[in-house]
């Protein structure tokens, strides 16, 4: 069994509720497989490719066996050459093709820069919208189990600096599916987040294909002393938080933002009307990433709504560290939530 | 053997790019073109042996220099100077300026300044050729400095596996900026390294243009046939500095004597020599093809100077595709 599965089949099935008109519960691996499904038999357009797409594992199950089902002009293992697959995924969109390009860890991504954002981003504009760059990335990051430094990093908020990409951070297997529909059709690159530790998590998901759009989050529980902005996997451990928090009488709203580019600002600031005070908790390292972008909007267009300084929980900025008691130390999860809202609140 | 109607239009081709860059060139210093150029004033023939066999739905992708491309491929020329002078018409609507040209109309769909990174894009829409079942092809141009990059290595290597509707047309000019070419390479044949790859690869006189139409015509062939991928090293050299209209010639960069043998291998002084002395071209056909040229640029110019520029309030558009 692949190191990672040892970790995530330790994990607990956290359900999710979404506003879903479907009874149907499925996980957030079988959503993104359904979807990457789904749209390879409705569009002829779309096609998929990356390290290790039709091999036994499919890319943790997202891709198994699809390959057989699509062929393999549709469906194929890669070179290790990330950043010319990602320029040849970025030509292919601009023949008119809708290339689904799958980073099995985000930290690949790193390498595939310079098509990623001096060319796919950048075309649009660059020659005044006369091309489209439709193209997906899939990335999938890992946590525990001692990835270490290179196996295990969450980058997105370093590319919302990136003019040109979109960014979306599904949390659940309802929005997994819908952002992705959303990813495949919009005509730009999209960088599209996926977590390891959310694959295992259930949630109602339709049969059908839908689509969630860009830019609007949503609130997953509902609180008036303080607003949690979680991204991705933190939406689980802000979750979690809440719930230790309402034991002790503190009512925590929790805001899944679902794209961090764009970011849907109004659901922010209409929540700090009601709390007055802020935490936010990304999965990458806290400098100059998602935390930092979030709490600067807010300092700029919001500050009269603040009642306390805004609290950040992200990873430590060092390398990830591969043994397990540093990893405690090192990533952001309830307890560390909890710890700093109590503390904030008793300030 | 080509027709002499091909044989003239390869002519005006190349006639066309020098006399551009060479308006460009006298207009650069009056400042109103606020763009970084890089003239490929010697290199004409590449471009003019090459695009004479795409057809006009086939791709190219060119580099921070590509007038020449654009020009042999089609691209409108007026829209090629609007966008030099950054102004609205222009063929990137003043975001891209001179390093960034494009006309989708004629399968030119942009060209990058960052050295190689046009490889990877044009072995992308031969992929998408492939997947979609045409027969469209695709060239990518670019220089001996391009394939010190990781992407021509990748690429060619996916190119060959795939079996790719793609032409790599190194336009080997010795020079990147002002780093020669023995110091970055320890051999002399960028083509072998192709040919290590597995792919059809030719080094020619890339001054030659019956020799480069001759090649690329095979090429084409071969993509049109499913058969993959080419590569042809073009020799050549450009006259100009790197950047801008500067001569660098003798002060430290070029030696005055390698700057001069390439001159007496002017590649249209050369070959309208030859289609005079084989009576396809005469005095007064080349005066006619002269001021025929000479109005297509007048006209450029004008329009392009005639335009408005983008307004401040533009500034955000097109940074997302609708």
């Amino acid at each position: 069994m692949p190191w990672t599965t040892v970790q995530v089949e330790k994990l607990e099935n956290f359900l999710f509720k979404d506003n879903s008109e479907s009874d149907r519960v499925i996980s957030y691996k079988d959503a993104i497989f359904e979807t990457i499904d789904e749209s390879l038999a409705r569009d002829s357009s779309v096609f998929v490719f990356g390290e290790g797409v039709d091999d036994p594992g499919g890319v943790f199950g997202t891709t198994k066996g699809l390959h057989e089902k699509y062929g393999r002009e549709r469906v194929f293992d890669t070179p290790i050459s990330e950043n010319s697959l990602t320029g040849i995924a970025a030509g292919a969109a601009m023949a008119g093709l809708k290339p689904i390009f799958v980073h099995s860890r985000m930290d690949f991504l790193l390498l595939s820069l310079d098509q990623l954002v001096n060319h796919a981003s950048k075309w649009s504009y660059m020659f005044g919208g006369k091309v489209k760059v439709p193209l997906v990335i899939r990335t999938v990051s890992a946590r525990g189990w001692g990835s270490g430094a290179q196996h295990s990093q969450c980058i997105q908020g370093m590319l919302m600096n990136v003019p040109g990409l979109k960014i979306a951070v599904p949390a659940t297997p309802y929005d997994a599916k819908g952002l992705l529909v959303s990813s495949i059709m919009d005509n730009n690159p999209v960088l599209f987040v996926e977590h390891r530790w959310l694959y295992k998590t259930m949630g109602n998901v339709p049969e059908s294909l839908y689509s969630i759009p860009f830019g609007k989050g949503v609130i997953r529980r509902t609180g008036s002393d303080i607003t949690i902005v979680a991204v991705s996997y933190m939406v689980i451990e802000a979750l979690k938080a809440a719930e230790k928090l309402q034991a002790e009488n503190i009512s925590a709203e929790v805001i899944d933002l679902r794209t961090i580019k764009p970011i849907d600002e109004d659901i922010i600031f209409e929540s700090l009307a009601k709390t007055g005070k802020l935490l936010i908790t990304d999965t990458g390292c806290k400098s100059g990433g998602a935390a930092s972008e979030i709490s600067a909007l807010v300092c700029e267009k919001a500050f009269h709504l603040l009642k306390k300084p805004i609290i950040r929980v992200c990873c430590a900025d060092v390398p990830t560290p591969a043994s397990d008691v540093l990893e405690k130390a090192y990533y952001p999860d309830s307890e560390k939530i909890y710890t700093q809202v109590i503390n904030l609140l008793k300030s | 053997m080509l027709e002499n109607e091909k044989l003239i239009g390869l002519y005006k081709t190349m006639q066309t790019i020098r006399k551009v860059e060479r308006k460009i060139e006298e207009e650069y210093k009056y400042d109103e073109m606020k763009t970084p150029i890089h003239l490929s004033i010697g290199q004409e023939a590449i471009a003019a042996g090459v695009c004479l066999h795409l057809r006009k739905d086939d791709y190219i992708f060119g580099t921070h220099r590509s007038h020449a491309q654009y020009i042999a491929k089609g691209g409108d020329l007026k829209k090629m100077i609007a966008e030099m002078y950054l102004r609205k018409t222009g063929c990137s609507l003043g975001r891209g300026g001179s390093m960034h040209l494009i006309d989708p109309e004629v399968g030119i769909l942009g060209s990058t300044a960052i050295v190689g990174g046009n490889i990877p894009l044009g072995t992308g829409t031969a992929l998408a050729s492939k997947l979609q079942n045409n027969d469209k092809v695709t060239v990518i141009f670019f220089g001996d400095g391009a394939v010190d990059e990781g992407t021509f290595h990748e690429s060619l290597n996916f190119a060959l596996l795939k079996k790719l509707p793609v032409i790599y047309i190194c336009e080997n000019n010795h020079w990147a900026i002002n780093s020669h070419q023995s110091q970055r390479h320890s051999g002399e044949s960028i083509y072998r390294w192709a040919d290590g790859y597995g792919i059809p690869s030719y080094q020619i006189d890339g001054n030659d243009v019956l020799k480069v139409s001759e090649y690329a015509e095979n090429a084409v062939s071969r993509c049109r046939n499913g058969e993959g991928p080419t590569f042809i090293e073009c020799i050549t050299y450009r006259w100009k500095g790197h950047i801008g209209t500067v001569n660098d010639v003798g002060i430290g960069f070029r030696p005055q004597s390698e700057y001069d043998y390439w001159i007496s291998k002017d590649p249209i002084k050369w070959y309208a020599d030859y289609l005079k002395a084989t009576g396809v071209l005469n005095d007064k056909m080349d005066e006619s093809i002269d001021e025929e040229i000479d109005q297509l640029i007048d006209d450029a110019f004008t329009f392009a100077k005639n335009s408005p520029k983008p307004l401040p309030e533009e500034l955000m558009d097109f940074v997302f595709a609708d």
